[in-house]
């Protein structure tokens, strides 16, 4: 298929508010699923007859289950503290995607058939009929949401526009009007065990390829164990990492790390999958089922401990949902965090000096980092608020010389998305992807221009692969990003084992 | 008894009745609704206590507004610090003898209504002539606006322009709260003002004025941070371990 060529907007010195330029991405709509894809899930086929009565039911089911839904349905003043949020807002300028707006578009048909206003006098409180051209907005503009959450950081009321996305999709879902993307990948998670589809004698491969790679580099045997039976650590990283650019350079970070603190670890072909698309489509049952390869893969193989990799939702639902999904844990050495992110135990290793490192083998790197959303707003690391900001930078500044932070309010919990999270990370919202990826750009931009900043370090694999593709839209180079562990791998001194 | 006085009466009763019965209703509905996972916006407090602190920031102080948009947080904070004195100002006709922290307050309290006007003003101007803020605003988010400015200037009206029998004012609110029904002096300003605030009772439930109790259930801010240390399972949840 020929792609229409995507212009990338001009990136400015100071992030101004846009003009609101209605209707601007109201075309921006990702391939709806097809049946067999829906079917696997047990959503229906295509969009049903009575969809319209479906979709309030479920709305009404969901109401009942989800207290954040019930309470921002009703809490909402349009204050507009949100609308200058977004970045797809701030991207595209389409009113509808400010916050607020967005969660009108589920408000309005919740007022209509579920409130005594919007009963009454629809007119006056914005309240509307759940009709076809309602339902296609909700297509489009639900899926141009990262359920990034930063939003939620500004609305004086807490409302997280995500939790009102993954509403949305899953109303959709259960009408038949499922994301292809995102089913189809939920799917192979299910039929192969993992997002990319490979299968475990392609990883076996992947994985002796690696050992002899880093033989062959280092000389030192780092090896990368699969399916391990009585190691201490299960090790469960997105697929991502085992196949993409620049994604492996981390999975080779851990295992040097792995390697060097001695600490047996191992990968499941079973639980071959850290990423958990159930969250995208707000789906609870998918997401404890998905989630449930991880517990069962630590049982099966005797583990003591779970670390995950770099990936930002992932480490979402690890940290927030597992134990409550697929815990209690009580099977695994309680003296550690369960689970634990691949950045707590490299933390750990290099304050307990267990780590050494060549820092001048990153010298040709001047380094920013860019906080991943799922890690920023919905997470967090080490013992203390707000250690998922701290403990990257600190291990990017043991491992590298050069470090700098964008602006104050593009990083930490204000930090931007890269533009391709919660499920938009498709080829066909490519505009989408590039233009959101605008208020980060221009973050960087004055970065690489004050500074120098030819590297910019993140812990997610959404985050890598985003940049990857939209970076030269900006007129840089797609190997300016790169994975927290990828500069560990290049720093890291081997063999010397205490 | 006239026939004033009865319909002042029915219409107060009625009103609290709606309100009371209203934000019952809604607050038994939030706090019935299940939170099925751990969801607060980080970082987030990791203990009750820091939940409650951090509740407290944003009812006093409106933190999370605060880092969004300095404009909307100096109307919004305006008109609600100064809602609040005029409110607690109005105790003092509904007590007898009057509260200390009421007499306290009330040189601050007069004055206060201008501050809720200035407020509620800078607000709609944003709502009129801030192209985002206009394009969400809905009728009833001018109309709202619109309502509590007419409460606040006419009860301005009274202070300042053209009194009224305070006493006797008084004398039929003591009465009501007790169903001891006195006159309500016929004083046109002070019918508009107490007609409007009983609509404001009125729509309080059905309306987004329900952001006051809903604060307080929001789950990215209510929760503590302790996903790793407690499982949090909503009865509906536990059902999907049992297959």
């Amino acid at each position: 298929m020929a792609t229409a060529q995507i212009e990338a907007p001009k990136l400015k010195e100071y992030p101004v508010i846009p003009i609101l330029q209605l209707g601007a991405m109201s075309n921006s709509k990702p391939y709806v699923a097809a049946a067999p894809i829906q079917e696997a899930l047990g959503f229906p086929g295509k969009l049903v007859d009575n969809w319209q009565e479906k979709a309030v039911a479920k709305m009404g089911e969901l109401l009942g289950k989800y207290r954040s839904l019930k309470v921002y349905m009703d809490t909402c003043v349009h204050c507009g503290a949100c609308s200058d949020k977004c970045h797809y807002f701030l991207g595209t300028g389409d009113p509808k995607n400010m916050p607020v707006a967005r969660q009108d578009l589920m408000r309005k048909v919740y007022r209509r058939y579920f409130t005594f206003a919007g009963k009454y006098f629809p007119k006056l409180v914005g309240a509307e009929d759940f009709t076809e051209p309602v339902l296609q907005d909700w297509y489009s503009y639900f899926n141009q949401c990262s359920e990034c959450r930063r939003c939620s950081v500004f609305c004086p009321y807490g409302i997280d526009t995500a939790e009102v996305t993954m509403a949305a999709k899953e109303i959709m879902d259960s009408i038949g009007m499922g994301q292809k993307y995102s089913n189809e990948i939920i799917g192979k998670v299910h039929r192969i065990g993992n997002n990319l589809g490979i299968p475990g004698p392609a990883l076996e491969n992947t994985l002796l390829g690696l050992e002899e790679d880093v033989k062959d580099e280092t000389g030192i045997d780092v090896k990368f164990p699969l399916n391990a039976k009585g190691a201490d650590v299960l090790l469960v990283t997105p697929s991502a990492d085992f196949f993409s650019e620049p994604h492996v350079d981390s999975l080779i970070g851990y295992a040097k790390v792995f390697h060097e603190a001695g600490i047996s670890w191992t990968l499941s072909t079973h639980a071959s999958e850290a990423g958990n698309f159930g969250l995208f489509i707000g789906n609870y049952e998918q997401m404890r089922t998905i989630s449930m390869r991880v517990r069962e893969a630590a049982i099966d193989l005797g583990v003591k401990r779970i670390v995950v990799g770099e990936c930002g939702h992932a480490w979402r639902v690890a940290y927030s949902f597992w134990n409550t999904l697929i815990g209690p844990f009580d099977f695994l050495d309680s003296r550690y965090p369960v689970p634990q992110h691949i950045c707590e135990f490299t933390y750990d290793l290099i304050r307990q000096g267990a780590l050494s490192f060549d820092k001048e083998a990153n010298d040709h790197r001047i380094v920013t980092f860019h906080d991943s959303c799922n890690v920023a707003r919905a997470s967090r690391m080490g013992s203390m608020p707000g250690g998922q900001f701290v403990i990257p930078r600190e291990i990017i500044k043991s491992v590298a010389n050069h470090f700098y932070d964008m602006a104050p309010e593009t990083i930490h919990e204000s930090t931007f998305c890269c533009g391709g999270g919660g499920g938009l990370l498709t080829d066909d919202l490519m505009e989408l992807r590039v233009k959101g990826a605008l208020p980060r750009m221009e973050a960087l931009k004055n970065l690489v221009d004050d500074r120098g900043v030819n590297f910019m370090a993140t812990i997610c694999a959404i985050c890598k692969a985003q940049f990857t593709k939209v970076l030269p839209y900006y007129g840089f180079d797609m190997s300016m990003v790169g994975g927290v562990h990828q500069l560990v791998s290049s720093a890291i001194r081997l063999g010397n084992k205490r | 008894m006239t026939l004033l006085t009865i319909s002042f009466a029915a219409l107060f009763y009625f009103a609290a009745l709606l309100l009371i019965g209203g934000l019952a209703y809604k607050i038994y509905g939030y706090a019935k609704t299940p939170a099925p996972l751990k969801i607060p916006t980080t970082p987030a407090p990791l203990t009750p206590a820091g939940v409650s602190l951090r509740m407290a920031r944003e009812v006093v102080l409106f933190e999370s507004l605060y880092k969004s948009n300095k404009w909307t947080w100096i109307f919004g904070w305006l008109f609600h610090a100064a809602l609040l004195l005029v409110l607690l100002r109005h105790l003092r006709y509904f007590t007898e003898p009057i509260w200390s922290v009421v007499v306290l307050i009330q040189p601050f309290g007069m004055y206060a209504g201008f501050g809720l006007l200035a407020g509620l003003g800078g607000l709609w101007a944003r709502r009129l002539f801030v192209p985002r803020i206009k394009y969400i605003s809905t009728p009833s988010d001018h109309l709202i606006l619109l309502l509590l400015i007419a409460i606040g200037a006419s009860g301005l009206a009274m202070k300042y322009v053209a009194h009224t029998d305070i006493v006797a004012v008084k004398a039929f609110m003591l009465g009501l709260m007790v169903f001891d029904w006195q006159p309500l002096p016929a004083d046109p300003v002070l019918l508009v003002h107490l007609s409007l605030v009983a609509l404001l009772m009125m729509i309080f439930p059905v309306s987004k004025l329900l952001h006051a109790p809903g604060l307080f259930f929001s789950p990215t801010r209510n929760q503590a941070d302790n996903a790793r240390e407690a499982r949090h399972v909503a009865a509906w949840a536990v059902a999907l371990e049992k297959k």
